[in-house]
C-alpha cells in the first residue's frame, strides 16, 4: 500500500518541517486511555427540564407516562389525535404490551417503505440539546427511527443525561465496543435548501413523539 | 472540479448584475447570520470552548500521523475496510472498483466536499454506474447540471421559482409552487431511490481515531438513509478530518452546527463504527472509507497549516462581504469564501487563484467568526506576500507598491503629494463630492461604484491642527 505509507510518511515530514510545539499538556497515549472533557458551558438547569424545552424547540412532541404498561394508551391517544395510521412496527422490547386492547396492530421487526409509524426506545437522551441517542443492533433496528413518517421513541427518564460527554461516558461503561450506528436524533427530519424556507419531513420522519417514561 | 479561478473578476462583475442572485443571497445572509448569533450568544463562555477546539484541532494535527494510525487500527478492528488516496483519480478509480467488485448498478450519495474535489460524480457515471444525489440542494444541482454554490447549502443561489421550472421539466409533473410541496416531491422521487439502490457514498465530517468510527451530520435525514440502507457504504474524507477522542467529537458539536445553520444540534448525527453486525438486521454488509491527501500535508509544513483546522461551518463566507455580493460560483472552485481563497490556492497552486486571496477587505469578519479561530486575513495576506515574492502580481501593482513605499518612507514629501490629492480630489468630487471614473488601476474599482471624495484636507492636517486646540 504506497499510498498509506507516502502519506504518513509526508506527514511526519510536514510536521516536522513546520516545527510547532504541541499545545496540549497531555501525550496522545493518555489523551486516547482518558480522554479529557473541555470546557463545558454553564448547564444551569434542570436536565429534564432543559430536554424537553429543546426538544420542544426542535419541534418533536413530548408526552409522560408513569409505567410501561400505559405505553399502548399514550401511543393510541397521539395517533388518534393527528389522526394517523394504528398500524404500527415496533422494537422488540414493546411487542409483549397489552396492544391489542387499543386496536393497534402491531409487529416486531425492521421497518420497510411502507411502513407509516415506528416505535422505539432509546438509550439515552441529552438534555443540553434535547437529543434521543439510539444504538444500532439486533434488538434496535435503525431502519424504525428513519423510514416510517412518524416516529415514537421512548426515553426513561433517569437516562437523561446532560451533555454528550454525560453520554459517552455512559457509553464507555455498560457498552464493549460501539455499534455499527451510533444516532444522535433532535426532532422530525428537515430541510431549508430552497429559499432558507424551512420545511419538515425532507427524508426521514415528519413528526417525532418522545414519550418519556417514570421508571 | 474544473478550476476557474482565474475567471474571478469576470465572473464575479456578472454576479453581481445578475439580480435573481442578488436577491438569494440577501435572503441567505439573513439567514445565516442572525440565527447563528443568537445560539451563540447562548453559549456563556463561547470564546473558551472556541479556543479548546482550536487546541484539540492543533494537537491532532501535531500528531495526524498517530492519529490516522489508531483511527485505522480502531476501524479495522470493528470490520472497516480502509484505502489511502494521494491523488482524486485514485479515490475516483476506488470508488469504482468497490462498486465492480459488488456489482452495483445504482448509488445513493449524501453530500461529500471531498467528492466535489475529485469529480467523483462524473468519474462514476462514466463507468455506467447511476449516482443519485440525496440532500435536497444537492439534488437540486444535480439536476441542473451546476455545481454547489455553499458548502453547506449548495443551492442557495437558486430562487424556488427556478427550483419550481427545474422539477417540473426534470419530473414531468405539474409545476409546484410552494417550498414545502417541492421538497416533498423530492422525497417522493428519491424514496424509491434510497430502498433500492446498491450503494451509498458519504462524506465525513470527522473521523474519531478513539473509536476508528466516521461521523456525518445531515438535517435531512439522507445521510443516515444512505449510511443504513444500501448493501455497502463507502465513506470519502481527507486525512485533516481525523480528531482524538469521543469527547473532542462533543466539543466540536458545540460549534459546528452552531456556526453552519444556527443550530445548537443537527437534526441528525451519525456515527458509523464498521459494517452491520452479524445479528444486525440493517445495515450495509460492506463499509469502506477512502482517506485522501491531496494537497493537505504540503499546507500541514507551510505556514498555511491553520486553515487545515476547518471544520467546514461555511461561517467565513456567509458573514463574508464579499461572498455576499458574489455568491459562490465566483471563486471557481469547491471551496468558496475567505476558506476558499485559502485553501483553492493551497491546494491548486497559488498562480492558479491569483485574485481569490486579493478579493477581500481584510475586515476579519471570517476570523471573528471562525469556531476553531483560523487567521483567515493573516492567510491570505501571507499568500499575497507569496505572490509578490514569486513575481505573480501585475506590473501596474508592483510599479503601485513601490511608489507607495518610496513615500511612505519620506514623510515630507508625503505629506506635499498628499496635500495635492485631496485637493484635487475635492475638485474632481465636484458637487456630488463623490468621484465615478478613476483612471489606470483605479477604473476597475470605480467600474461598481463611486469612490467618496476627499474632502480637501489630509488627515494630518486635520489631526495637527485638533492637536493645537486642544492644547490651548
Amino acid at each position: 500500500m504506497p499510498a498509506r505509507e507516502n502519506i504518513l510518511a509526508r506527514i511526519r515530514a510536514a510536521n516536522k518541517a513546520a516545527n510547532v510545539a504541541d499545545v496540549m499538556d497531555s501525550s496522545v497515549a493518555d489523551r486516547l486511555a482518558s480522554p479529557p472533557i473541555s470546557p463545558l458551558p454553564k448547564l444551569e438547569w434542570d436536565p429534564e427540564g432543559q430536554f424537553k424545552l429543546r426538544g420542544h424547540e426542535s419541534a418533536s412532541t413530548l408526552d409522560e407516562i408513569a409505567q410501561i404498561d400505559e405505553l399502548p394508551r399514550a401511543v393510541t391517544r397521539y395517533l388518534s389525535k393527528n389522526t394517523l395510521p394504528t398500524k404500527l412496527v415496533c422494537w422488540p422490547e414493546f411487542i409483549d404490551l397489552p396492544w391489542s386492547a387499543e386496536g393497534i396492530q402491531i409487529e416486531s421487526r425492521g421497518a420497510i417503505g411502507d411502513d407509516k409509524v415506528g416505535l422505539t426506545g432509546s438509550y439515552c437522551a441529552i438534555a443540553e440539546t434535547g437529543t434521543l441517542v439510539l444504538l444500532s443492533g439486533q434488538e434496535s433496528h435503525a431502519t424504525t427511527s428513519l423510514l416510517p413518517e412518524t416516529h415514537i421513541a421512548v426515553i426513561r427518564r433517569s437516562r437523561i443525561v446532560k451533555t454528550m460527554e454525560d453520554a459517552w461516558q455512559l457509553i464507555r461503561g455498560e457498552v464493549v465496543s460501539l455499534p455499527r450506528q451510533v444516532s444522535f436524533i433532535s426532532g422530525p427530519s428537515r430541510t431549508a435548501d430552497i429559499e432558507m424556507t424551512l420545511v419538515y419531513g425532507a427524508h426521514g420522519p415528519f413528526r417525532v413523539h418522545v414519550i418519556i417514561l417514570d421508571q | 472540479m474544473e478550476l476557474t479561478s482565474h475567471q474571478f473578476k469576470s465572473v464575479s462583475s456578472a454576479k453581481l448584475k445578475d439580480v435573481k442572485l442578488q436577491k438569494a443571497l440577501y435572503k441567505a445572509k439573513d439567514g445565516f447570520v442572525v440565527p447563528r448569533a443568537k445560539v451563540v450568544a447562548e453559549l456563556d463562555n463561547f470564546e473558551e470552548i472556541r479556543q479548546a477546539a482550536a487546541d484539540v484541532r492543533d494537537h491532532g494535527l501535531a500528531h495526524l500521523d498517530v492519529y490516522l494510525e489508531e483511527w485505522e487500527k480502531q476501524a479495522q478492528a470493528a470490520g472497516t475496510i480502509v484505502h489511502w488516496a494521494e491523488s482524486y483519480e485514485e479515490l475516483n478509480a476506488l470508488v469504482v472498483k468497490i462498486a465492480q467488485d459488488n456489482q452495483v448498478k445504482k448509488i445513493i450519495k449524501s453530500k461529500s466536499m471531498v467528492g466535489e474535489e475529485t469529480g467523483l460524480n462524473r468519474y462514476v457515471e462514466g463507468h455506467g454506474i447511476e449516482v443519485k444525489e440525496t440532500d435536497l440542494g444537492e439534488y437540486i444541482i444535480q439536476q441542473a447540471g451546476e455545481h454547489p454554490s455553499h458548502i453547506i447549502a449548495p443551492a442557495t443561489h437558486k430562487s424556488k421559482d427556478d427550483v419550481a421550472d427545474l422539477f417540473a421539466e426534470k419530473h414531468q409533473r405539474p409545476r409546484l409552487d410552494d417550498a414545502e410541496k417541492l421538497t416533498h416531491e423530492a422525497r417522493e422521487i428519491l424514496r424509491p431511490h434510497f430502498l433500492d439502490a446498491d450503494m451509498g457514498i458519504t462524506g465525513a465530517n470527522f473521523m474519531i481515531a478513539e473509536t476508528g468510527s466516521t461521523v456525518i451530520l445531515t438535517n435531512e435525514g439522507n445521510g443516515r438513509m444512505t449510511t443504513t440502507m444500501p448493501r455497502v457504504h463507502v465513506a470519502i474524507s481527507s486525512i485533516e478530518k481525523c480528531i482524538p477522542t469521543l469527547d473532542d467529537f462533543a466539543l466540536m458539536m458545540r460549534l459546528l452546527p452552531r456556526s453552519a445553520t444556527g443550530q445548537v444540534i443537527s437534526n441528525y448525527v451519525s456515527m458509523t463504527t464498521g459494517p452491520k453486525r452479524a445479528k444486525d438486521n440493517d445495515g450495509p454488509g460492506e463499509f469502506h472509507v477512502i482517506i485522501l491527501d491531496v494537497g493537505r500535508t504540503r499546507v500541514l509544513g507551510s505556514d498555511l497549516r491553520d486553515a487545515l483546522r476547518c471544520i467546514r461551518c461555511g461561517a467565513c463566507m456567509n458573514h463574508c462581504p464579499v461572498y455576499q455580493n458574489v455568491g459562490g460560483h465566483a471563486y471557481g472552485w469547491v471551496y468558496p469564501g475567505p476558506i476558499g481563497s485559502v485553501l483553492t490556492p493551497a491546494y491548486n497552486g497559488i498562480e492558479n487563484a491569483i485574485d481569490l486571496p486579493n478579493a477581500a477587505t481584510l475586515c476579519n469578519q471570517c476570523g471573528v467568526v471562525c469556531p476553531v479561530k483560523i487567521p483567515l486575513p493573516d492567510l491570505m495576506r501571507k499568500l499575497r506576500e507569496k505572490q509578490y515574492e514569486r513575481n505573480l502580481k501585475s506590473s501596474a501593482e508592483k510599479w503601485s507598491l513601490r511608489l507607495w513605499a518610496y513615500l511612505a518612507l519620506r514623510p515630507k514629501l508625503y505629506s506635499i503629494v498628499t496635500r495635492i490629492m485631496a485637493r484635487v480630489g475635492k475638485l474632481l468630487g465636484g458637487d456630488s463630492r463623490r468621484i465615478n471614473h478613476l483612471l489606470f488601476g483605479g477604473k476597475d474599482w470605480t467600474r461598481h461604484r463611486d469612490l467618496p471624495a476627499p474632502r480637501g484636507r489630509t488627515f494630518r492636517d486635520i489631526y495637527l491642527n485638533r492637536n493645537k486646540t486642544t492644547n490651548r
